[in-house]
């Protein structure tokens, strides 16, 4: 069961800090899990892992393809490996050691990929990923989970460890928007309507949740009813759920912060197309590279804001 | 050092390895025959004498891994554990049929006593690298085995894993390097040279050997070298010949990937089967 937080607003805690808490915990009981990273530790506080547990951290320096095989290696001899770096990096830069030394040889290895699409913010278009969803889905066996806030990531991180098989988690490292209470359940594969509604339903993932959720109270304002749902499993995706919202709202916009070509918003229709065809749209960057600038500002300069949602789902109901 | 008995049954053993090879390959007609041929020594020395292992149980705890980075070399390694017992020496026949258990590159997901999937070249060194870390974080004393080509240390990531394994105390990582000398395009000098290997190993912190590639003792010797150095991981550069032993295929510069007839298949085997019996005869 989930619960929403009454009032949404950023999270006085980093994600990287509620994150590598949690995985310190999770090592206390299981020798098995060790940490890499590609020196980013300061970045994503997996240095904090390292003080407690030398001997199962690793930094290899900046070798990300090196630390993905080595992490298969791990993974071979029965280890639980937690690779680090950039989402960038995990995949443009080391893609084929993910595909081939991990996936191919089913191997059980969880990467964690920081700074997703506009989240890298100050780092600019050469650190921002917005097409890692779409190297990833085009893996066999690659799980592709996207936290939305702290209490997602808490309460996700044991399933992420023990089930097997690779596991590409983005996310943003620093505060994000509170979305969740404390105590709510998560079961990896599963969507989460976050608030019911019957005109159009909004899929959206990661930052966009919390600009869906803004945008569906926008458009009550209008008497436009939204159902908004939470895809936080990009693959496997929820088909059931995304077809029974198709059904019953007949329309659907869907919210990402990746380009809207091989994300999200592209499963969402490959399972409309295949089951339930209803009018959609899809808001993320719109195939183009990413910028520097904050978070606001970006969301602002690829439409990515809750109005942009809301216009949005007003171009497609017309279309219904 | 090996007693002359043992070095004599380990020169049969690769010898029945370049006949097997060549029975498999010969089965289709193409394959990737020089760099099959070229360690032949090495995977006798490794699985005749060296090597920890039990064809009856391939993932067994207490083995000694084997990571065939130039994973287009499969066809000798088939002929290898076919040889040990891994899989019916029947299975040598279907190399490469569509659905197979012994495809091109070496696969962990279908062979029994592959322990990596390789193929796309570089990626080898680094997963031999995180098993020799795990090993160590089990406190197992398994070693860890990874060939390398000569060719694919052209490739970036091999010298991640030099200069990441160099940096730490992983004396159960033992690579080769199969310096034969010729890529798929030819000879390697010419394309993109590699230059002095053992130097660049030692600059990288390893403890580095150079050994004839086709002489079993040398290999041996180097192997027992490499496990008496401590706190440093090792390299044994094999000079070798690609296409080693195979008549239609020793000394051509594009044999990387050939095709053959059966005519020739049949004659390189007689060959290396006369030479077979020779050697049985001389050991008897």
């Amino acid at each position: 069961m989930i619960k929403l937080v009454k009032e949404r607003k950023p999270d006085p805690v980093m994600m990287r800090d509620v994150y590598i808490d949690q995985l310190i915990e999770l090592a206390k009981e299981d020798p098995n899990i060790i940490v890499l990273d590609a020196d980013l530790m300061h970045s994503n506080a997996t240095y904090r892992f390292m003080e407690k547990y030398p001997d199962r951290a690793f930094n290899v320096g900046v070798q990300e393809a090196n630390m993905m095989g080595i992490a298969a290696g791990l993974s071979a001899t029965g280890k639980i490996p937690f690779t680090h770096t950039f989402a960038c990096f995990s995949t443009r830069r080391a893609l084929d050691q993910v595909y081939i030394s991990i996936a191919y040889n089913r191997l059980n290895v969880k990467m964690i990929a920081t700074d997703p699409g506009i989240t890298a913010a100050y780092n600019g278009g050469t650190h921002m990923p917005l097409e890692d969803v779409g190297f990833m889905r085009g893996i066999p066996t690659v799980t592709i989970i996207e936290p939305v806030d702290t209490v997602m990531m808490k309460g996700l991180l044991k399933d992420i460890t023990y089930t097997y098989g690779p596991i590409y988690v983005r996310v943003s490292r620093k505060s994000t928007t509170r979305i969740f209470e404390e105590g709510s359940r998560f079961e990896i594969g599963k969507g989460l309507t976050l608030r019911d509604g019957k005109d159009v339903t909004i899929v959206a993932t990661g930052i966009m949740v919390a600009e869906a959720l803004d945008a569906a109270d926008l458009l009550e304002r209008e008497g436009i009813s939204a159902r908004v749902v939470n895809i936080f499993t990009i693959k496997p995706l929820d088909r059931e759920l995304i077809e029974k919202c198709a059904a019953e709202t007949g329309a659907i916009v869907t919210a990402e912060n990746h380009n809207i070509y091989n994300g999200l918003g592209s499963a969402v229709a490959e399972v409309i197309a295949e089951t339930h065809p209803v009018p959609m749209e899809r808001v993320g960057v719109k195939d183009l590279f990413g910028e520097v600038g904050s978070v606001d500002y970006l969301k602002k300069r690829f439409n990515m804001t809750a109005q942009d949602i809301a216009d949005s789902v007003k171009r497609v109901l017309s279309r219904k | 050092m090996l007693k002359e008995k043992e070095m004599k049954e380990l020169e049969i053993f690769a010898t029945k390895i370049r006949i097997e090879t060549l029975r498999e390959l010969g089965y289709l007609g193409f394959g990737h025959i020089g760099g099959a041929m070229s360690i032949v020594e090495l995977l006798a020395v490794l699985y005749g004498k060296v090597m920890k292992y039990d064809p009856n149980n391939p993932k067994w705890e207490g083995r000694d891994w084997f990571v065939m980075s130039k994973g287009h070399a499969g066809p000798s390694l088939y002929a290898t554990l076919a040889l040990k017992g891994f899989f019916p020496m029947e299975w040598l026949k279907t190399l490469n049929q569509g659905g197979t258990d012994l495809p091109s590159h070496a696969d962990r997901n279908h062979t029994p006593g592959i322990d990596m999937s390789t193929g796309s070249l570089g990626q080898g060194i680094s997963m031999g690298i995180g098993i020799a870390l795990g090993h160590k974080l089990n406190n197992r004393d398994n070693y860890v085995y990874v060939l390398l080509g000569d060719g694919e240390c052209q490739e970036g990531q091999v010298w991640e894993g030099a200069l990441y394994a160099g940096n730490t105390k992983l004396d159960n990582l033992i690579v080769f390097i199969d310096y034969n000398k010729q890529q798929l395009d030819g000879y390697i000098d010419k394309i993109n040279s590699l230059g002095d290997l053992r130097a660049k190993w030692e600059m990288f912190g390893w403890h580095a050997q150079e050994v004839d590639g086709h002489n079993i003792a040398e290999i041996y010797e180097a192997i027992q070298k490499a496990k008496e150095t401590k706190g440093k991981s090792s390299v044994i550069v094999l000079h070798t010949i690609k296409g080693k032993g195979c008549t239609f295929a020793e000394g051509i510069e594009l044999n990387h990937h050939m095709k053959f007839t059966k005519e020739q298949v049949d004659e390189a085997i007689a060959v290396l089967q006369k030479e077979l019996e020779e050697k049985e005869r001389d050991l008897r």
